[in-house]
């Protein structure tokens, strides 16, 4: 077999991200997420009860989720007033289901412009006929996706640390983030969702005409994060550490299962047959 | 010489539709090999199945000696093609696009652009080089596929229908520029097209295809003799023949048969040198010639020739090859 040809991979990876950067429907949606998301809503909850007074804490939101947390998280929140409290606990856990919507979103919708993109704007014919193999094409069209997904990840990781610890400070005195379970969550189970959220992707793209379907189709994709989410403020179950690697390590597998199963869906000929 | 493409009853199927079926060719280097059929005839299938984009159903191919069923990445570093789409990116400019195809093909950084700046100069596209494609006319993108289609100097060119939709300027520039990519460069190219009058000025070898099989496989000239053996002169007399005049053409040895067409004789003969004795004949029994004129059948007369075959072979039911 002879080498991998990396610079036409790295050039196929360089021309999507040209075309996405001229394509406002794509890279828009991929900055004001985290912006909403780990900025605006964030300053939101953590500012508005100091701006409203001690009467604006509505322990009833938090006392479930506290009463799940692990006596190891508890320690040393004793001496916490009920606005630190909030702070901490809502920016720490009822937040962070929200951090994986960013990963998630920005790799299946780079996915879906990538692949879906190329039948849509009639160059997928161009593309076969290169000499780049079934496999280096599948896995530049990969990186386009997981590359940005991790690195925006990463990046609105460290907005929303100096976000929460910044607006925080005047009630909590302290630098108080990020609590234990961000470790696993950006590094473990980030990268696992945006590996599983591009395997979704590809295989709807296998079948999708144009990039609005494939994203409308993502769109599911969001479904679990929410259940999370449901279920963790209405004291259902709270994902600790440990549970956070298993549930990444499942996500992973999945992942990398549909991805492996996207390869074959995503052949030469199954490709110029659907263009 | 070695043929550069041979394929061995190369077939494909889609679902219960044969696209291309038992293709037996052989297209030799530096040739450029004109492959003809209406829609849907198998024409695209082929080039797909030459590039190992698609993987037939039967029968084998070898290009360059490879098989594109397995060795397709190889062929296609050393194959350029014009697809029927020009498949530009047109978020990008013309510059863009060929640096793109020129790193994927593996064309050295030092090298690249010095060739992007020939090949734009050489399609009359540097001034334009750095708008981006979208904003291109159907003769400009059409000029830039073909640009990037050679930028990696590939063995062999593929050329699908290159001047489908193009005015007859640009169309002619497209022949031109064809024309002179295998007279002085000797790419071997493989066109194909429905156009009967290009094929005919550009090929060396022509191939027929018709729902999917090969009708019919020669030089344009060889394709006319196999079908018609034979020659066609109209003398023009000004006026009916008289018996005589008939008599002396008919008892010409080489002479198939004649017509009379108002003021015409249309006379069949078996070559070219029977031509003379025709005219001395008519004239020694008193016929005056005005005129004389060849009628050879070209490219279009085979191919309607073939489709009508292929109509009445349906009609009777029978199987004419
Ligand atoms: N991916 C596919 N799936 C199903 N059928 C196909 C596919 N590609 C081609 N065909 C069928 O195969 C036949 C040959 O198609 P092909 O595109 O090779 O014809 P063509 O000679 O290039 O025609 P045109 O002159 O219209 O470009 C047609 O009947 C077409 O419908
Ligand atoms: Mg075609």
């Amino acid at each position: 077999m002879r080498n991998w040809n990396w610079r036409g991979m790295r050039a196929v990876i360089a021309k999507d991200l040209a075309q996405v950067k001229q394509n406002t429907m794509v890279w828009l949606p991929m900055i004001i997420l985290p912006v909403i998301l780990q900025v605006l809503m964030p300053l939101g909850m953590i500012l508005a009860p100091q701006l409203a007074g001690e009467a604006a804490v509505d322990m009833g939101e938090i006392e479930p989720l506290l009463k799940m947390l692990p006596a190891s998280l508890v320690a040393g929140m004793e001496e916490f007033s009920p606005e630190a409290l909030w702070v901490v606990l809502s920016s720490s856990y009822l937040f962070a289901p929200f951090f994986l919507i960013v990963p998630i979103m920005v790799s299946s919708i780079l996915a879906a412009d990538s692949i879906v993109g190329e039948k849509e704007r009639k160059t997928m014919e161009g593309l076969l006929y290169t000499p780049l193999t079934d496999s280096e094409l599948y896995v530049a069209k990969a990186l386009v996706a997981v590359i940005p997904a991790l690195s925006i990840s990463l990046g609105s990781f460290i907005l929303y640390t100096l976000v929460v610890n910044i607006a925080g400070y005047p009630v909590v005195g302290r630098i108080f983030f990020p609590t234990a379970i961000w470790w696993p969550l950006v590094f473990w189970l980030a990268p696992a969702v945006s590996v599983a959220g591009l395997g979704v992707t590809v295989l709807i793209s296998s079948k999708a005409k144009t990039f609005m379907q494939a994203q409308q189709l993502g769109g599911v994709l969001v479904l679990p994060i929410v259940g999370w989410m449901v279920a963790q403020s209405a004291g259902v179950f709270f994902m600790g550490q440990s549970l956070m690697i298993l549930v990444g390590l499942f996500v992973w597998a999945m992942g990398l299962w549909l991805i492996w199963i996207g390869a074959r869906t995503l052949s030469r000929s199954n490709l110029i047959s659907r263009i | 010489m070695d043929p550069i493409i041979v394929t061995e009853k190369l077939s494909k199927r889609f679902g219960d539709n044969w696209a291309v079926r038992d293709l037996s060719l052989s297209v030799p280097r530096g040739q450029v090999f004109g492959f003809l059929g209406p829609n849907g005839a198998g024409k695209t299938t082929t080039v797909r199945l030459l590039n190992g984009i698609l993987e037939p159903t039967e029968g084998t191919a070898r290009v360059m000696a490879l098989d594109p069923a397995l060795s397709g990445s190889d062929i296609r570093l050393r194959t350029g093609v014009l697809t029927e789409n020009p498949s530009l990116y047109e978020a990008l400019t013309a510059r863009e696009n060929l640096r793109f195809f020129g790193e994927v093909y593996g064309v050295g950084q030092m090298l690249l652009e010095s060739r992007i700046d020939e090949l734009l100069q050489r399609f009359g596209l540097l001034e334009r080089a750095d708008e981006k494609t979208g904003a291109y006319s159907r003769g400009m993108k059409q000029r830039l596929a073909i640009a990037r289609a050679l930028l990696h100097e590939p063995d062999i060119l593929f050329l699908d229908e290159p001047t489908a939709g193009l005015d007859p300027a640009a169309a002619r520039a497209v022949v031109d520029m064809v024309q002179g990519l295998s007279r002085d460069q000797g790419h071997t190219i493989f066109m194909c097209t429905h156009n009967l009058v290009e094929a005919e000025r550009l090929c060396d070898l022509v191939g027929v295809i018709h729902r999917g099989r090969l009708r019919a496989l020669g030089s344009p000239a060889d394709l006319a003799r196999q079908l018609w053996h034979n020659l066609t002169l109209e003398i023009d007399l000004h006026g009916p023949p008289s018996d005589t005049v008939r008599n002396s053409i008919l008892n010409v040895r080489g002479v198939e048969d004649l017509r009379i067409d108002e003021h015409l004789a249309i006379v069949q003969v078996s070559d070219a040198d029977v031509t003379p004795v025709v005219v001395r004949e008519v004239v020694s029994a008193g016929g005056q010639v005005y005129a004389v004129r060849t009628r050879e059948h070209g490219l279009e007369d085979v191919y309607f020739a073939l489709e009508h075959e292929e109509v009445d072979a349906g009609q009777e039911g029978s199987v004419n090859a």
